[in-house]
Parts: C-alpha cells; structure tokens; sequence
C-alpha cells in the first residue's frame, strides 16, 4: 500500500518484528512500520485488537510500539534509526515484575 | 412565558445533582434536572474516582457513618444502575490502604486511625496498621520509603466519568427532564412553592434542591438557605495503561479498571484558578514513586486540575430551608463517594419533606456564629 518517493534515497536499515526494511534519512519508526507492510504494530490493552499507525502526528497513539527494548513508545515521534529494532507492542505495558 | 411544573427541581448536572435527580425519579417524582453548561467549573469532570471511607470524619463521627452508609449504598446503585442502562460503572470495593513514608508519618497515622474507632463508637470501625514487611506481601514493588499503611476494608473506587453517564442516563430514562444550558438567573420562594427562571424558560416546583457546587454559595440565599463553600483546588496526574498491578486503591494512588495509574490529592486554596502548577504536580509525582517506584517509568498521558466544593470545616452540608420548607442544598466535595447516599438515602428523605435527624449535624447552621456560642 505505501511506496518510497523515488527520488529519495532509503539509506537507513530497521527491524519491524525482525524484519529488514529501509526508509530515508529521517522518515519515522511508524513510517518503517507501514513501508514494511506490517499487518498490526500493537494490540490493544483492553480488547487486544490489532491497530497500525494513523494519525502520524502524535496524537491518537495507536503506533504504539516497543522500540529498542522500551515499551508504548510513539513510533511516529520517534526518528528511524540506523539498526533500530520495532517490535509489536501486545496490550498493557508491564511497568514492574515481580 | 409558560411554567413548567414538575414534583421537584434539581439545580446542578454534576454527580450530586444528578444522583439527587435520579433519587427523586427513583421516587417516583417527576424531576427537572437544570444543568448550567460547559462554562460551569465542573467539579464532576474532573474527579479521581475513590469511594472512600477511612480518612473521613475524624472529630465528626457523623461524616464517619454518613461515608460508611454511602460506601454500603454503592453496590445497590452500581448494579440498580447497570441493569438499567447497561452502564459498566467499573466499582470495586476490596478495601484500602494509606501508605505512610517515614515513621513519623506512621505513628501519627496509627493515632488517628485509633481515634477514628474511639469515636465510631457502637458503630464500629475496622482497621488494621500494617507493617512493611506484611505491606510488602499485599502490594507488588512497593518502595524502600514506605514504612506502612493503614487499611481499612470499607474502601473501593469506580470511574467517576461513567458514573456521571450513567445516572443522567438512568435519570432521562425514567422520564426525567434533563435541562442543559440552564443556569438558574432567577428564583423565587414560598413554602413548597419555588419558581426559576433558566436558560430563558421558567419551571416551578413544590420542591428545590440546589446541588449546583460552587454556585450554590450564590444560589442558597435566594431560598433561605446558606452554602459558604469555597473553592479548592486538587491536580490529578493519569499514566499509560499498564498491566494491574495495584489490587486495591492507595489514598493518593489508584489503577484504573483499563490499567492507567491516576495520582492526585493535592489541596490549594487559589480561588477560582484551574491552572496547573508545575510545583504541585512534581510533587504528586514525587510521592507516588517514593510509594511505588516503577510508576517513574511509565509516561504520562493527563493531567488536569478541578475545583473541589469545599465547606470551612471540609464536611458536607444538607440543609432545608425553615424559612421556605421544600427547600434543599447539598454541598460537598465528594460527589463520588457519597453517590449512593445521594441517590438511595437522601433523595428518598426530600421526597419525603424531611430530613433525617442523623444529618443534623450538616446544617450550615453550624457555621452561624449566634448558634455556636
């Protein structure tokens, strides 16, 4: 469905859910994670339905990922990053373990 | 222009108008519920949602059982409210704990608590101080600062949102006359006989209660009637969700049903300012990590600050008028907690024309300087 502009280099290598995928300098985790056609980047806490990034601006929260090991990161505000690992982020965040 | 009469008025759309509300419709009373608007400070927008017993009433042991009465009134109304409209009002009421940071901080706890039983009397009051290392057991990463809690088993919380919803919901279904954009520019009293002009219409009632929170200090003496509340403000710090963690609200600190951590319970007195203070609100945040440390690593989401409906001595009053009988106010900063008393206790005794003796001790009249010496 989304296809790199072509007279923009994609020069940066990220991993959606172990995935290769190269985006331009600049371009965001959310921006990988629908360039690498990903079916879900997060299900949801309460009903664990599956969502992609929308509203690439911040404010709806549903790119939430778990971006190099941190958990409900906003991919779109997060800049993609020469090996940067994007992984599915599956309902609530766990803050403490026991 | 027309009146339009009904059994009762109901000034104020926020839970404690609207709990009266549904009380009254409950009743079998035809009421209308005036609600000012958006431009009202909106004390029930802006709640934390516990239904909390064991911090209230020290020194006033009427307050004590009047909360308990609410606490016990709650499930009634969670499921009265839930079979009819299908509202999941999210109540849990596993009991509660005040953490204590320091020893200092326990001790006093512990002495409190002790004089809240000395003065429940043949009512009862069940308590327990709990050490760290027990504490520990109950709550998952619990800080070093922690030094205790007090616990009592009367304590729970609901989301206050959907608590709003549902009794405006409850009340229109049983044919109650909700009235938005309807701030109240005139009245007029009798016994039993009250008229209001609102939002350009005028309704008439044998009965008023003026539940409209900060704006029932204007209100009241158009009816006979005292309300000197002032405003307070509290600020209210909302995490992402995260997985449960917390079996039971902590006074300043509670899990939301969906999984957010809501922090809050601070108290300044700065008038009608609903700004934020950044002072304040790292405080909160100060607190909650000492209590629970992993909270530092979630993110915030929310923040908001509301304008608690505070009495000088900090107790609800329920008054009605002598002057001009028919005449009720209540006012209070605990709209949630006191819900089901609003709605399953009190609305049944101003349907009734009186109120109980047990709320004497609410009267405004408490605050009348000739009366107290």
């Amino acid at each position: 469905m989304f296809a790199l502009r072509p007279e923009v280099p994609a020069t940066v290598e990220v991993f959606v859910d172990g995935a290769p995928v190269r985006v331009p300098e600049g371009a965001s985790a959310a921006a990988a994670v629908l360039l690498a056609g990903a079916a879900a980047i997060r299900e949801t806490p309460i009903s664990g339905a599956p969502r992609l990034p929308y509203c690439m601006m911040g404010a709806c929260f549903d790119c939430l990922a778990e971006i190099d090991g941190v958990a409900n990161r906003q991919a779109c505000l997060v800049p993609a990053a020469p090996g940067m690992r994007i992984a599915r982020q599956r309902g609530a965040r766990v803050a403490f373990e026991a | 222009m027309r009146d339009e009469s009904f059994d009762a008025i109901v000034v104020g759309g926020g839970l404690v108008g609207a709990a009266i509300a549904w009380g009254l419709q409950r009743q079998g009373l035809a009421a209308v519920l005036l609600d000012e608007g958006d431009v009202a400070f909106r004390a029930s927008r802006g709640n934390f949602g516990l239904v909390w017993v064991q911090s209230k009433g020290l020194g006033a042991p009427w307050y004590q059982r009047w909360t308990r009465a609410s606490a016990g009134a709650w499930p009634g109304l969670a499921a009265e409210l839930a079979e009819r409209t299908g509202a999941e009002i999210g109540l849990a009421q596993p009991g509660g704990v005040h953490l204590c940071l320091g020893e200092a901080e326990f001790e006093e706890r512990a002495s409190r608590m002790a004089r809240m039983q000395a003065e429940a009397g043949n009512a009862g009051f069940d308590y327990r101080m709990i050490g760290a290392a027990e504490l520990r057991e109950m709550l998952p990463g619990l800080g070093p600062a922690v030094t205790g809690a007090s616990w009592t088993p009367y304590d729970g919380h609901a989301n206050p949102l959907r608590l709003l919803h549902a009794l405006h919901r409850a009340f229109v279904a049983a044919g109650g006359a909700y009235v938005p954009e309807a701030k109240v520019t005139e009245g007029e009293a009798a016994p039993h006989d009250f008229a209001v002009l609102a939002g350009g219409r005028r309704f008439v009632a044998p009965r008023i209660v003026l539940a409209a929170g900060l704006g029932n200090a204007a209100l009241a003496p158009l009816f006979g009637l005292s309300a000197p509340v002032r405003p307070q403000r509290g600020q209210v710090l909302v995490t992402e969700r995260a997985a449960e963690l917390l079996p039971m609200p902590v006074t300043t600190i509670r899990q939301t049903q969906e999984g957010s951590l809501m922090m809050g319970d601070s108290m300044e007195e700065v008038g009608f300012d609903l700004r934020q203070k950044p002072e304040v609100m790292r405080e909160i945040a100060r607190r909650a990590v000492l209590s629970f440390p992993w909270i530092g690593r979630l993110n915030l989401v929310r923040a908001w600050s509301a304008l608690r409906v505070m009495a000088p001595d900090g107790l609800p009053i329920y008054d009605q008028s002598a002057r001009y009988p028919g005449a009720f106010t209540a006012n209070c900063h605990s709209g949630v907690t006191l819900a089901g008393a609003h709605a399953h206790l009190l609305a049944p005794m101003i349907a009734a024309g009186a109120l109980d003796p047990a709320l004497d001790p609410f009267t405004a009249g408490r605050f009348d300087v000739r009366a107290a010496s």
